[in-house]
Parts: structure tokens; C-alpha cells; sequence
């Protein structure tokens, strides 16, 4: 091999070379775009509900209501003939089994539907109305174009008759998309068409400011200490050893924590965004104080000379001076961990927030979902609709990190001193 | 309740400093003398001695009311009947009393319910009141305690700081006692999982069936039902499925990562590192749970349908769809530590290999890359503890049977899999089924520990030799 040979080996080595660092980099960013792509198409149809429009009769004899009804008067009121004869006015339907068929194409409580609609509407008594329903998850999916058609009837779960009224309806103009206010103030269901995420946002929201309550000030206290008071001796680096190594303990560690001890032991109440918060805040602990040390030892020591030199005790020298200096990073060190802790699933599953509840929480001692949790318990269902509503959760989960995550950020770069 | 004696004694304290200041001002007034701090001072000093002491107590109180209130109704239980109970069988006693007492009981109410209702009703007014009176009498000692001290002009600011010193090394601990919280958790019910089953056939066994151990009364195993027991509790198969998935993690993540540190570290302009290194770093920050929904839904059926077109039969859970998406996961952790560490390599070793004629990429091979290697063998370590401690990925995506294998397309399941199948759903407390959640849980946690110490001391030894 000669001298230019060798010379055109080593620089085609060296082409190679950063070709597959380059290849790296670029597939790790497609699988970023691939996956946000991937969400964002399944989840999107989610904030879409489709509704058909029905002629409902509010004849007070009928409901069995006295004329000028009161809203607790028709809260106990039976809505349930009067919605069964308006969808049954629909189309004209022949025997039982077309009948069912019919009343499957809505959602399994269009009579509180129809009854929500009315207390909202109260001068609507004794007249005729068009009541915008709810359809069926099938019919859902099938008017958003995720539902396969084609199908052979048996292998679909809607019935030929019923998309010959989809067909009609649509035609009539009948079949409306709107805004899907449901997935946001109702709870869990059954049903994926009027699932919401409701009950999950509060029990995240709750959860979250347990974890902000109880990790932010012992966090900082505890960094403040380390970093500018503790002696240098062995209880001091024990301390230091625990806490990098809780930063790295397995997340469903700490949920076996909250399980054997919150639970166990304490007998606080199972579910509960009380249990969650504790359970996250020991978590997110140590991950906050890394940075916030981090920030104080940003702080230059001519800092802490000056005010010493002017008289100032320690802690005064500290707490005047060396913390407001390094509160944009322990800030933004803070709601990074609160994202990281708002985006934990495994061990909010061990203390039982896998609970099917339907009632949004009021208060943190009451059982509840989250945000995450949420993700799971839907992904585990069958539904086709559960599907969309999963993706719209992540996406509505991510954006909330986003948001966190920019609030760092901006923090960091906008008030953060530079020392040089 | 809390609330209301939380916010009661908050308000006291603050009207105390406040009295506190005024009160010392009076006094250096009117008797002539020069203050030892500030007034400001004596105004915190009697305000925590006031607050602290009594929510210290309240903390410890409302801790352990419960459990106390459990014993006695415990006794109330046994004492009264004849019959004996055993431990899980007054648990549940005492849930239903609880909720029969709170109003949500569904079920048949016996004499023994309503009873215990009653005491239980009683113990908690008698637990409220003597807390209350408790709480009252310390405060007014302490408060009058501080009071004689400011009065006779102490030196409010150094014990002031003195107490506050305390409270960030009081906050310091907790770290140790969330360790402690932990170690006890699993210990506790792992000793009474192996006091059942051996610690060496749990180890050792290479049979995991865990749904198949029903065991009531742990005294009373004959040995023929042991060697079943044993049976449904070896844990080999599931090291070997977390080690399996996470090799597959690492053999996506580590040629990635590894090339995308040095490229970023190397190579890129300040404009391509700009854009790419937060991007990159958007993977670590997607919750987990999403990229287990990705797994199940998108990864797991492409594999299953491509092995289809090529005759293969792949699972719909295979390793290798958890393991591909773990991987992807993984990438930033390696591709940001592996860019720190190899900047940390002084810019002196590659002029040095320059000026001998290497090119950029012999400079990396021959000399950045073996100086940077202990840096780059933590890095990876510490993402092969994450690896084999995630969840929810293998959860969603990973099979549930137990299956010794080495076919990254059939399903393997987990450790963590595992621990979270046990404890999901109803779980029935003093059972080897449920103590071998915490028993795995105990292996995971060594394990995460022994890789992360080894790792911690690896880089830290490694940025020491080039500082």
C-alpha cells in the first residue's frame, strides 16, 4: 500500500466516522418527531364530539311535571320514555331487535343528557326542540373515520341497519362535530364518548401541590445546610451519599415505600393524591436538591466576604445575601422535579390510584386518578375510543411538562446571574 | 381539624412576634438599656418557640393517633369474643368499623361492628380532647419560657439562629430517613416472605407462578405443599427477562448515545449543538407511562406484522418491542453525560495527537475516546440501573409469563412487571404472594444500588484525575 492509498484510507475513516455520529444524532430526533407525530394524530380526533341532532318534545303531562316545573322538580323527574320516543321518532325501526339497534347508535345515558339540556334551558318547557346528543362510541370513531366500513358485518361492531341510519342521518345533515367540553370536566366512564379527564386533573393537580408544599421548602433548607453550613464529617457525608443515591432509586422503589409505609403502617387512605403527594415529594427530594445546590454553589464566595465584612452574621450573610442570588435556579431546579414528579406513573399504581372513580375529587383525602395514571388505566381498555382519548391525555400531559419545562428555562436564562 | 389548631397556633405566633417586638422596644426604652439584637429578633425568637415545639408534637400526634386507636380497638375485639382472631382477620374488622363509623359501610352490620363503631368513636373524641389539652399547655410553657428569656435580654439573635440551624439540619435528615423508610419497608415484609420460602430456592428457582400460591396459615406447610410453594416463587426467570430487555436497551442506546455525544461534543458547530442537544433531551423528559402506550400500540404490532410477512411468529409483547422503545428512551442519558465527560478531556492530549498528523477521527479513537472510557462506562452503568428499574414501559409492553428465554421476540416479563401485577387490585395483606412483591422489590433496590455506587465512584474518580 502506498502513501496515497494509506492517506485515502484514512480520510474515507474519517468521513465514515462523522457520518455515523451525524446518522446518530438524526435518529434520535426522528424517533422524537416519529413519536410526537404518532400521538398527535391518534389524539387529535379526541377533542371532537359528534353529536346528532333529535326533535325532543317537552310536554310537561308527559314528564309528568306540574307547568312551570322547578329545576329540583325536573331533577326528579324520569326522563327516560320521553328520550326513548324522541330516538325512536328517528327512523322508522321494525320489531325489538331494530329498535335496540337504533338506541345503541347514543351514548348509554342520552335521558340525563336530555334532561341536563333542559335545566340549562329552562323556557324550553311545552315546546319542540333539537337536542344535540351524544352518539356511541362506534358511531363516534365510524363519523371520525377510524372505524373500518368495509368490515364484513359480523366482524363489525355496528350492525348494517344501524350504519343505514348513520347513512340517512348524515345525509339530513343530521350528524354534527363539536368541541368535546366532556373530556375536560367529566370523570372516568365506561364509555370512552363521554369519558373525561376531569377527575384526573384535579387528582394530579392535587397531587402536585402536595408534592410543591411539602418537597420545595425541605429541599432548599436541606441545601441551604449542605452546601453552605454542614461540618465536614461522616454524618454529613452520609447525608450526601443517601441523597445521590435516592436521586437514582427506581421510581416503583418508592412507591413500595409509600405502600408498605403511608399505607401500612400510618393507615393513611389508599388512592388519595394525600398518599401520592408524600409518596412523590420523598422522590422528588433529592432530584430537587442537586440543583438547588447546584445554584448556591454558583453564588461566588466574594459574595459571602462582603457581608461578613460589613458585619453581618452567617446566617445573615446567607439568607440576605447567597439565597435571593440563587433563587432563579432553584426555582427552575424545582419545577423541573415537579415535572418529572407530574409525569410518574409506577408508583402512584402501588398505592392504589388505579382505582376506577368517576367522581371528580374535592378535596386530596378523596380517591382519585391522575394525569398519568389515567394514560394506563385507558390504554389497558378495548374500546376503539380509548384509543383517541389516551393519545388526547398524553398530549394534554405534555403540554403541561412543556409549559413546566419553558418556565425553567426562562427563569434560568432571564434572571440568572453570570459571575465571571 | 388540623387545619383549624395548624392555622391557630400559626396566627398566635405571628401576633407573638409582633408583641415580642413591641414589648422589648418598651423596654430598652423606658430602662435605659442597649438591646443584644435587634427587636426584630426577640420577635422571632418568641414566635418559634411558640409554634415550633407545638406542631413538632402535633407532627408526631397525628402520626401515630391511628395506629394506637387500632391497638386498643384490637383489644376491644379479642377481648371481648371468645373466638380468636388472627392478624387479617381483625384488619379487616377494623376497616369495616372505620367505614361503618364514616358512613359508607355496604354490607351486613353485626352487634360486633356497631360496637366496635361506638369505641371507636369514643377513643377518637378522647384522642381530639387530650390533644387539644396537650397542645394548649405547651404552648403557653413554651411561650412563657421565651418570654422570661427576652425579658431578661438574652441574646435573641445567636439563639434564633441557633434553633434555625437546627431546622435545616432537622430538613437535611430527611434524606436518611426516607432511606431508612425504605430499607425497613422492604426488609419488613421480605423477612416474612423468606421465613415462608428459602432465600436460595427464591433466588435460585427457575420457576416464577406466583398466581398459583394460595397460602392461609404460613405454620402449617407440609413439605410436599413447600415444593409447590417453591415452585411458584423462583425468581430466575425474571432476572433473565430484565436482564434480557435491558441488554436490548443498551445495544439500541449505547451506539446512539455514544455517537451522539461524540458528535455533539466533537464535531458540531455551536448552531447544530444548539438545536439537537435539547432535542435530543426532550426523550428523557416524556413521562415513561407515554412511552409504553408507544410500545404496546405502535412498536408491538409493527414487529408483530412485519414477522408476519417473513413467517415468523412474534408476540405482540416481545422483549424486543420493549426493549427497542427502552432504548430510545435511554439515548440522552448516555448521549449528554458521554458529551460532558469527553469534554472534560483536555484540549492538550488532542493538540498533542494533531501535531503527530492523526486525523480528527484517530484523535477520538486513540486518544479522547480511552481517556474519556471510566467516564463513559458510568454513564452507561447508570443507564443500565435505569433500564433494569423502569416500569411502565415493560408494563405496557412486556408479557406477563414467566418465560426463560433468550428469543427477543416471545414475551418475557420483569422484575418491575412483576412487582406491579402483585400489588395491583386487591391485594390480600400476609400473603407470600404479596410479600414477594416487596422481596423483589428489596433485589431490585441492591441491585439499582450496587450500579449506581459502582458508577458514582467511577466518574467521580474519573473528572478528579483531569481536574
Amino acid at each position: 500500500m502506498n502513501k496515497d492509498q494509506l492517506l485515502k484510507k484514512r480520510y474515507g475513516a474519517e468521513k465514515r466516522f462523522k457520518f455515523y455520529g451525524l446518522v446518530s444524532i438524526t435518529l434520535a430526533i426522528l424517533f422524537v418527531i416519529f413519536l410526537v407525530n404518532v400521538i398527535f394524530s391518534k389524539g387529535r380526533t379526541a377533542f371532537q364530539r359528534t353529536t346528532i341532532a333529535v326533535e325532543v318534545n317537552f310536554n310537561t303531562e308527559e314528564l309528568e311535571l306540574s307547568s312551570n316545573a322547578s329545576i329540583e322538580e325536573i331533577q326528579d323527574a324520569d326522563f327516560y320514555d320521553l328520550s326513548i320516543n324522541s330516538l325512536l321518532k328517528l327512523y322508522k325501526t321494525e320489531g325489538a331487535k331494530q329498535e335496540k339497534e337504533l338506541l345503541r347508535i347514543f351514548s348509554p345515558d342520552h335521558d340525563i343528557e336530555i334532561k341536563n339540556f333542559l335545566i340549562k334551558n329552562l323556557d324550553n318547557l311545552n315546546k319542540n326542540v333539537i337536542v344535540n346528543l351524544t352518539t356511541s362510541d362506534d358511531i363516534d370513531q365510524l363519523h371520525k373515520g377510524n372505524y373500518p366500513r368495509h368490515l364484513p358485518e359480523e366482524r363489525r361492531r355496528i350492525s348494517d341497519f344501524q350504519l343505514l341510519i348513520y347513512d340517512q342521518l348524515v345525509k339530513e345533515n343530521k350528524v354534527n362535530k363539536v368541541f368535546n367540553t366532556f373530556f375536560f370536566t367529566n370523570g372516568d366512564s365506561r364509555n370512552p364518548e363521554v369519558a373525561g379527564i376531569g377527575g384526573s386533573l384535579f387528582g394530579s393537580f392535587f397531587t402536585i401541590i402536595i408534592t410543591l408544599i411539602l418537597s420545595f421548602p425541605i429541599a432548599i433548607f436541606a441545601s441551604i445546610y449542605l452546601e453552605e453550613f454542614a461540618p465536614k464529617n461522616r454524618i454529613t457525608d452520609f447525608i450526601e451519599i443517601n441523597i445521590n443515591n435516592l436521586a437514582a432509586v427506581p421510581s416503583i422503589v418508592f412507591g413500595l415505600l409509600g405502600l408498605g409505609i403511608l399505607l401500612g403502617t400510618f393507615d393513611l387512605p389508599r388512592s388519595t393524591p394525600l398518599v401520592a403527594g408524600i409518596t412523590l415529594s420523598l422522590m422528588t427530594l433529592p432530584r430537587i436538591i442537586i440543583p438547588c445546590r447546584a445554584s448556591l454553589k454558583a453564588v461566588p464566595p466574594s459574595i459571602r466576604e462582603g457581608a461578613l465584612a460589613v458585619g453581618a452574621s452567617k446566617v445573615q450573610s446567607v439568607m440576605h445575601h447567597v439565597v435571593p442570588l440563587s433563587i432563579p435556579g432553584t426555582l427552575s431546579g424545582t419545577i423541573i422535579g415537579l415535572a418529572q414528579a407530574l409525569g410518574e406513573t409506577a408508583p402512584l399504581i402501588l398505592i392504589g390510584m388505579v382505582a376506577f372513580v368517576v367522581d371528580i375529587p374535592a378535596t386530596p383525602i378523596d380517591p382519585s386518578a391522575s394525569l398519568p395514571v389515567q394514560v394506563y388505566l385507558w390504554s389497558e381498555q378495548a374500546e376503539r375510543g380509548f384509543v383517541e382519548k389516551t393519545s388526547a391525555t398524553i398530549m394534554v400531559l405534555l403540554s403541561f411538562l412543556i409549559v413546566m419545562n419553558f418556565i425553567a428555562v426562562y427563569l434560568r436564562q432571564k434572571f440568572e446571574k453570570k459571575w465571571s | 381539624m388540623n387545619l383549624a389548631i395548624i392555622v391557630l397556633i400559626v396566627l398566635f405566633s405571628v401576633s407573638s412576634f409582633f408583641f415580642a417586638r413591641t414589648k422589648v422596644k418598651k423596654i430598652a426604652i423606658s430602662n435605659q438599656t442597649k438591646l443584644n439584637a435587634l427587636p426584630d429578633y426577640y420577635g422571632y425568637y418568641l414566635s418559634l418557640w411558640c409554634a415550633l415545639p407545638a406542631l413538632l408534637i402535633l407532627v408526631v400526634w397525628t402520626i401515630f393517633e391511628p395506629s394506637i386507636i387500632k391497638a386498643f380497638i384490637f383489644q376491644g375485639i379479642s377481648g371481648e369474643n371468645a373466638q380468636t382472631y388472627n392478624n387479617s382477620e381483625l384488619n379487616l374488622i377494623y376497616q369495616q368499623i372505620k367505614s361503618f363509623h364514616f358512613g359508607y359501610f355496604t354490607g351486613t352490620i353485626t352487634e360486633e361492628i356497631i360496637r366496635g363503631a361506638e369505641s371507636y368513636k369514643s377513643f377518637l373524641s378522647i384522642a381530639q380532647g387530650s390533644k387539644v389539652v396537650l397542645l394548649a399547655t405547651i404552648i403557653i410553657f413554651t411561650t412563657l419560657y421565651a418570654l422570661k428569656k427576652i425579658l431578661n435580654n438574652n441574646k435573641a439573635r445567636e439563639d434564633v439562629e441557633k434553633i434555625f440551624k437546627g431546622l435545616l439540619f432537622l430538613c437535611s435528615l430527611v434524606a436518611i430517613l426516607t432511606t431508612i423508610g425504605i430499607i425497613f419497608a422492604l426488609l419488613f415484609e421480605s423477612i416474612k416472605f423468606f421465613s415462608v420460602i428459602n432465600v436460595f430456592d427464591f433466588l435460585f428457582g427457575t420457576s416464577w407462578s406466583p398466581q398459583r400460591a394460595f397460602v392461609r396459615d404460613a405454620s402449617t406447610i407440609t413439605a410436599e405443599e413447600y415444593a409447590d410453594l417453591k415452585n411458584a416463587f423462583g425468581s430466575v426467570p425474571l432476572f433473565a427477562g430484565t436482564a434480557f430487555i435491558a441488554l436490548i436497551a443498551m445495544i439500541v442506546a449505547v451506539p446512539i448515545g455514544l455517537f451522539s455525544g461524540i458528535y455533539m461534543a466533537e464535531y458540531a458547530n455551536t448552531k447544530v449543538r444548539k438545536y439537537s442537544k435539547p432535542i435530543i433531551e426532550i426523550l428523557a423528559g416524556i413521562p415513561t407511562v407515554v412511552y409504553g402506550f408507544f410500545a404496546a400500540l405502535t412498536v408491538g404490532p409493527f414487529f408483530r406484522e412485519i414477522g408476519e410477512k417473513f413467517g415468523l411468529e412474534v408476540s405482540s409483547e416481545s422483549a424486543l418491542a420493549a426493549g427497542l422503545v427502552m432504548g430510545v428512551m435511554i439515548i440522552p442519558y448516555i448521549s449528554s453525560l458521554s458529551d460532558d465527560v469527553i469534554n472534560a478531556v483536555p484540549q492538550s492530549l488532542r493538540d498533542g495527537s494533531y501535531a503527530i498528523g492523526a486525523t480528527k477521527s484517530e484523535t477520538i479513537k486513540r486518544v479522547v475516546f480511552p481517556a474519556a472510557l471510566p467516564g463513559i462506562v458510568g454513564s452507561v452503568l447508570l443507564a443500565v440501573s435505569r433500564a433494569i428499574g423502569e416500569t411502565m414501559i415493560v408494563v405496557m409492553a412486556a408479557g406477563l409469563a414467566a418465560n426463560l428465554t433468550l428469543n427477543p421476540l416471545e414475551s418475557t416479563t420483569t422484575i418491575t412487571t412483576q412487582i406491579v401485577m402483585i400489588l395491583v387490585g386487591d391485594q390480600e395483606f400476609d400473603s407470600p404472594k404479596t410479600q414477594s412483591a416487596f422481596a423483589l422489590g428489596l433485589t431490585l433496590f441492591f441491585a439499582t444500588l450496587v450500579l449506581n455506587y459502582i458508577a458514582l465512584r467511577v466518574v467521580k474518580k474519573y473528572r478528579e484525575k483531569y481536574e
